[in-house]
């Protein structure tokens, strides 16, 4: 096996340093009842290039990869920087662990608080942790934090809120005392409106802006909603190229931020690894999950950063700890990170307004084929849902089959009510020519 | 000051990169707009748009980037430069194969949400490394959806609570107490507390091994839903009781779920569905080599009986014909824990790891893991104090009592080490050894590495003697000293901000 040094002479002579005749003798005390005592079924070791084809055999069935593709919903398309790539492919990265050794694991920490800084800035707020799972478990935990904040049961959450960050969280919830309320989204503007669940046991309202349908929500009266009865406003953003256009939801009133940052740099990689983003005022820092990095001393006065305000966390407090989070997604937050830095303050900006002008192009143009309407009136970043003159599943298919494009997500798979209305995102990846050739297959549908 | 081998630490000043940002600069280039640009205030009235301009969001060329990180890069310790044994948490070689392999534009360009027929490839994979996981546990139901280990234990722990709410109906709701060893990780209890359960600790014996007695007098309490046990436990060594433990547990009316942190150690060898374990967790960045990331992402696949399989969260992912498929339709599941299905990529990794190893690499990497625990355990007795007797599985454990008389604790043993070239073992933990230090050299360090740390062990405690203050203020090679922690978290600073000062505090 060729990732083990130790020669089979080396091995004989170390077991006899331990005393032993032969390797099976290691396992002397599992007792032989529940030792396996035959090879596992699986596969003979496969060489370097047997492994390669194998795995190219299986990448190619995926052909999602090789056709245009307008699918946004939560996971997005954008060009990430070369340089991203190459560096969290640096040894000292992505071969170590979590900086439980500060003195050897500065370059970890340094990039951790650039990461947390980055996301204050981003989001208008004024701490952010060193990254959750992802955008879904990060609303989990916000739910939870917000219940540890005001000491309340109940969550009010927008139905436009993306589905399956809805369900994960009703999973962490569930053996809770929460009581989860869905409120609806007006229908004529895709965006929420009617605010009255709320109530003086409300720990939270919950919205995401942009939200499912890509609109854009006005955050700064559903803050005051929420302030109202003594809630939290959580907001929550899937798409955080947005951040680089939309006002801040610190600046409308949030008091805790979750999302997603896989737009940040980081491959589509069919949902996974990506990095959830957690930040909130300094007043609840001490009620946040997940790690935290600050700025530490030595006693010569030299700065460096260390892993702090651990008491809040599973290894100290177990089962009184604010989160259950141990391992986070470091590598994924250094992308992030190093995407967020090439990008800088003007790629973050044109990143930003490429994605809302080749949206808006692509709406236009598909709004005003024969037959297609938009439902929602808001305004919109990246995304927006278009209504077809027949069920979406059906008409995507044939632009599927017949066009070699995927035109988008039929909002039927989360929403049983809209048959004929589909997600369609665009990002700066999508070239005109691949919008009009959308368009055409739509119109030929 | 005898020092054998150090690690040249480089030290570069590498300010933090927002102060060295300077206005104008940019290290992008996007190709130009091709549509017909609209007016802003038509898509996006101004009072939905930012104004700050990304007030102090970094401005540097693409050489700055490379420059901020490759400096910052050589002021990590990591598994390509040496040993580095962090007890449970298993830092092995992590192959460039299965970097490449992940990167292949099919898996890593591939939507999540894209039409089945589109992602075959992707659906075939995670059900071929379902197959292999279920046979390396001897568990047949498989859920790759977790994220990491913490969120494996949680969706066991969950799946726990749902089978016995099904099979009790209300009477469920008397048990609620889960039993976890007080040598476990922090996260069993963290996990078992998200899951609604009351945490109830079993003693260890002092020979390293869950206290049957008192299992049996916490049972004989009632209202057990179940236990939380590592195996082999967080002092390394193999709960030979595992089947009384087990059949104790059933007895009871629970169920056991077993933490996979230390699978390293059995895979091959034991399976934990033979053993009577109704379900586990595994950490792919452990047991399966994807890279530890500086702290994730992981991956902590659920393992778990078929009778415990219809509550696995949805989707699974199955095989229907010659198609692979997604199926939602597990009205008992516990529901999602994770948008789409889990962190793919790192299946890939695990996925190309065990082809790599096939069946004998992996029971040969096993047998290699404990090998060199055991010898690490052997020419180290004497010099550190053993706690237990018993041989140890893929992990050594010694305090620091021989050294603390002389004023030297196992911290600074851990610091002393990082001056010899290696990264400390994990330090106090498990909790119930006082000032313990976990070392886990895993299968990737050859006799001669082994050697050298073995020696400089040995030298620390022979420093211990004669001079403390060097192991006491130690470590003295790398760019910082210790921080102080408690001041640290006494005035949190989270966040560069315009006003922090540079390099050096100037008091």
């Amino acid at each position: 096996m060729r990732y083990i040094p130790n020669a089979p002479e080396q091995r004989g002579e170390m077991l006899s340093v331990v005393g032993l005749e032969n390797a099976a003798e290691l396992f002397r005390s599992i007792p032989a009842d529940v030792q396996l005592n035959r090879a596992l079924k699986i596969t003979e070791p496969l060489a370097e290039p047997e492994v390669i084809a194998e795995m190219e055999r299986m990448a190619a069935k995926n052909t999602g990869t090789t056709v245009p593709s307008f699918l946004g919903g939560g996971v997005y398309s954008h060009f990430s920087p070369t340089v991203v790539d190459h560096l969290i492919q640096r040894s000292e990265f992505f071969t170590s662990y979590t900086p439980y050794q500060p003195e050897i694991a500065q370059g970890t920490l340094q990039y951790i608080f650039e990461f947390q800084t980055l996301v204050c800035q981003l989001t208008g707020m004024e701490v952010a942790n060193a990254s959750m799972y992802d955008g879904s478990t990060a609303m989990a935990e916000a739910y939870l934090m917000a219940q540890r904040v005001t000491r309340r049961d109940k969550i009010v959450v927008a139905k436009s809120v993306h589905q399956e960050y809805r369900d994960v969280a009703t999973t962490y919830a569930q053996h809770g005392d929460t009581a989860i309320v869905e409120i609806d989204f007006d229908p004529a503007t895709g965006r929420v409106a009617d605010t009255s669940a709320l109530d003086d046991q409300t720990a939270a309202l919950v919205v995401q802006s942009p939200n499912f349908f890509g609109c854009v929500e006005d955050l700064k009266p559903l803050a005051d909603a929420a302030h109202a009865v003594g809630a939290l406003f959580i907001v929550v953003v899937t798409e955080a190229i947005s951040f680089g256009l939309l006002k801040t939801p610190g600046e409308c009133g949030a008091d805790i931020v979750v999302g997603e940052g896989q737009s940040w740099g980081v491959p589509m990689g069919f949902g996974g690894p990506h990095v959830g983003l957690f930040a909130t005022q300094e007043k609840f820092v001490r009620q946040m999950p997940g790690r935290l990095c600050g700025i530490g001393y030595d006693k010569n006065g030299n700065r460096g950063f260390v892993l702090t305000l651990s008491t809040r966390e599973q290894h100290i407090r177990r089962e009184k700890a604010t989160s259950n989070i141990c391992t986070n997604q470091g590598l994924i937050a250094l992308a992030a990170t190093i995407y967020m830095e090439t990008m800088g303050k003007a790629g973050l900006q044109e990143v930003a307004r490429q994605n809302a002008q080749k949206a808006a192009y692509a709406r236009k143009q598909i709004a005003a084929i024969d037959g297609y309407e938009l439902p929602f009136s808001a305004p919109v970043f990246n995304e927006f849902v278009v209504r077809g003159p027949r069920p979406a599943n059906e008409m995507l298919e044939k632009v599927r089959s017949g066009a070699g494009i995927n035109g988008g997500i039929a909002l039927s798979k989360y929403y049983a009510d809209r048959p004929n209305d589909f997600l369609v995102c665009v990002t700066e990846t999508n070239t005109k020519k691949q919008i009009d050739a959308l368009v055409a297959a739509l119109r030929a549908a | 000051m005898s020092i054998k081998k150090v690690t040249q630490h480089p030290s570069q000043n590498e300010n933090l990169i927002f102060e060295r940002s300077q206005p104008g600069r940019v290290g992008y280039m996007l190709p130009k707009l091709d549509v017909e640009e609209m007016n802003i205030d038509d898509l996006l009235p101004a009072d939905l748009r930012r104004t700050d301009d990304l007030d102090g969001v970094p401005e540097v060329s693409e050489v700055d980037v490379i420059r901020h990180f490759t400096r910052i890069s050589t002021w990590n310790y990591s598994i390509d430069l040496g040993m580095y044994p962090l007890g449970s948490c298993t830092m092995k070689y992590n192959s460039r194969l299965n970097e490449k392999v992940a990167r292949i534009g099919g898996f890593a360009g591939l939507h999540p949400l894209a039409p089945e027929t589109d992602t075959q490839g992707a659906l075939e994979l995670i059900y071929r490394l379902q197959e292999d996981l279920a046979e390396i546990t001897g568990l047949p139901g498989v859920s790759l959806q977790p994220a990491a280990g913490a969120q494996g234990e949680m969706t066991g722990v969950m799946l726990i609570r749902a089978y016995l709410d099904a099979r009790d109906g209300e009477a469920s709701k008397d048990r609620r107490v889960m039993l976890i060893p007080d040598s476990a990780h922090g996260t069993n209890p963290a996990s078992a507390a998200l899951a609604g359960f009351t945490v109830k600790t079993i003693r260890s014996t002092a020979e390293g091994l869950t206290d049957l007695d008192h299992l049996k007098q916490l049972c004989d309490e009632g209202g057990v839903a179940g236990l939380m046990l590592t195996n082999p436990n967080t002092v390394g060594i193999f709960e030979r009781n595992i089947k009384v433990i087990c059949e104790t547990i059933h007895a009871a009316g629970g169920l056991v779920y077993m933490d996979g942190a230390n699978m390293n150690a059995l895979v091959g060898v034991a399976r934990p569905g033979d053993m009577g374990v109704d379900v586990i967790h595994l950490n792919l960045h452990k047991t399966f080599s994807t890279p530890h990331g500086g702290g994730g992402p992981g991956c902590g696949p659920c393992c778990c009986t078929a009778e415990l399989a219809p509550f696995l969260p949805t989707p699974r992912i199955e095989k229907s014909g010659d198609k692979y498929v997604l199926n939602y339709n597990y009205p008992e599941s516990i529901g999602r824990v994770k948008a789409f299905y889990g962190n793919f990529g790192m299946m890939v990794r695990a996925l190309s790891y065990i082809y790599t190893h096939g069946a004998e690499g992996l029971r040969e990497a096993t047998e290699a893991a404990v090998l060199n625990a055991r010898y690490v355990s052997k020419k180290l007795a004497g010099v550190y104090d053993e706690p237990f007797e018993a041989d140890c599985m893929h992990e050594a454990i010694f305090s620091h009592k021989n050294q603390a008389k002389l004023g030297v604790v196992t911290l600074d043993i851990a610091k002393r080490l990082i001056d010899y070239g290696f990264h400390p073992m994990t330090v106090y933990f498990p909790l119930v050894v006082e000032g313990a230090m976990l070392i886990e050299p895993t299968e990737s360090v050859g006799r001669s590495d082994l050697d050298a740390f073995i020696e400089a062990m040995i030298d620390i405690d022979r420093e211990a003697r004669e001079t403390p203050e060097l192991v006491t203020n130690a470590p003295h090679t790398t760019r910082i000293g210790r921080i102080d922690e408690a001041a640290a978290a006494r005035k949190p600073v989270l966040r560069w901000k315009k006003e922090i000062d540079s390099m050096t505090h100037s008091a």
